[in-house]
């Protein structure tokens, strides 16, 4: 076995307990700290089959966005985890079960499918071999459409997110400008008529 | 080197603990979220090792968009959520049943 292949076993038993991890742990919390471990050590598989750029996206922008998106919700929300953890036990054999099954149905198909003699193993790249440069080829020319439907996408994300959830509250003080600039002179400024008042002055004069 | 299939299990293995997840957190949506992450980590598993044993660049291209759209799913998905928690003060999926489905 070499080092490449522990490196594998290694990371992929530590992926499989953190997701397991993921979906019986009590806390919320560290269900999403389960997560983060799992995505880590799937990044240090992408790494062994050579898909660096990959692996360093999904940790920036999984670990590092997405991941610290779940836990400030998770955080923020008030959850009731007795009510919450109900039924668990319950369900647990059927999911178990289904969980099995499929797994085995894969599995069969899998290793009598993908035998190491019709997919046998490439051979590695060279050192001057650059994943992010051939990704990058391929996104800028073949896959370019796609590549800018991808940013409308997230652009609508970000719009649909903050529209949700902004929400106006009647005790800020917020001005807004356009209706500052928009305003008439009729709006605020009232004329008067009035008759002329006596001078002052010229009472105490007359007094005098 | 490892061979193809192990990854493929090892994705396939993913794949089963999440629908686990999604069967045991029947009530929370936080962790239904968390279990739907898990399912496209699988699939992006056999994308790339796909990719690699192949030896086509294109798979990667498809992990990329797959990760896009979960970002941009786990964003809106999480928005909705602070609503609903906002307006209901529950986000258990039971509790969820005003339009009578």
């Amino acid at each position: 076995m070499t080092f490449l292949q522990l490196c594998f076993y290694f990371f992929s038993a530590v992926l499989v307990f953190a997701a397991g991890m993921v979906v019986t742990v009590r806390n919320p919390v560290k269900s999403a700290l389960f997560l983060v471990l799992a995505f880590f050590s799937a990044a240090c598989i992408w790494i062994t089959l050579e898909a660096e750029f990959l692996a360093i996206v999904l940790v920036l922008v999984y670990v590092g966005a997405v991941m610290v998106l779940f836990l400030f919700v998770v955080m923020m929300l008030d959850i009731d985890l007795a009510v919450m953890r109900a039924g668990f036990t319950r369900y647990l054999p059927v999911g178990s079960v289904v969980a099995l099954l499929l797994i085995g149905e894969i599995a069969l198909v899998m290793i009598s499918g993908f035998t190491s003699e019709s997919f046998p193993a490439p051979a590695a790249h060279g050192a001057d071999y650059s994943n992010s440069k051939e990704l990058g080829l391929l996104i800028y020319t073949v896959y370019v459409y796609p590549f800018e439907i991808a940013a409308i996408i997230l652009l609508v994300a970000i719009v649909a997110a903050i529209a949700l959830t902004m929400r106006r509250r009647p005790d800020s003080k917020y001005i807004n400008p356009s209706e500052q600039v928009k305003v008439n002179r009729d709006d605020r400024l009232r004329i008067v008529k009035m008759k002329s008042e006596p001078k002052p002055d010229q009472q105490i004069g007359g007094d005098a | 080197m490892t061979p193809l299939s192990h990854y493929l299990v090892l994705g396939a293995i993913l794949f089963g603990i999440s629908v686990v997840g999604i069967f045991l957190n029947r009530k929370n949506v936080v962790i239904l979220l968390m279990s739907i992450e898990l399912m496209l980590l699988a699939v992006n598993m056999n994308f790339v090792a796909f990719s690699r044993y192949l030896d086509d660049t294109a798979g990667q291209v498809f992990v990329f968009f797959i990760l896009t759209v979960a970002a941009a799913e786990a964003a809106i998905g999480l928005a909705i959520l602070i609503v609903l928690f906002r307006s209901r003060r529950t986000i258990n999926v039971e509790e969820l049943d005003s339009l009578k489905g």
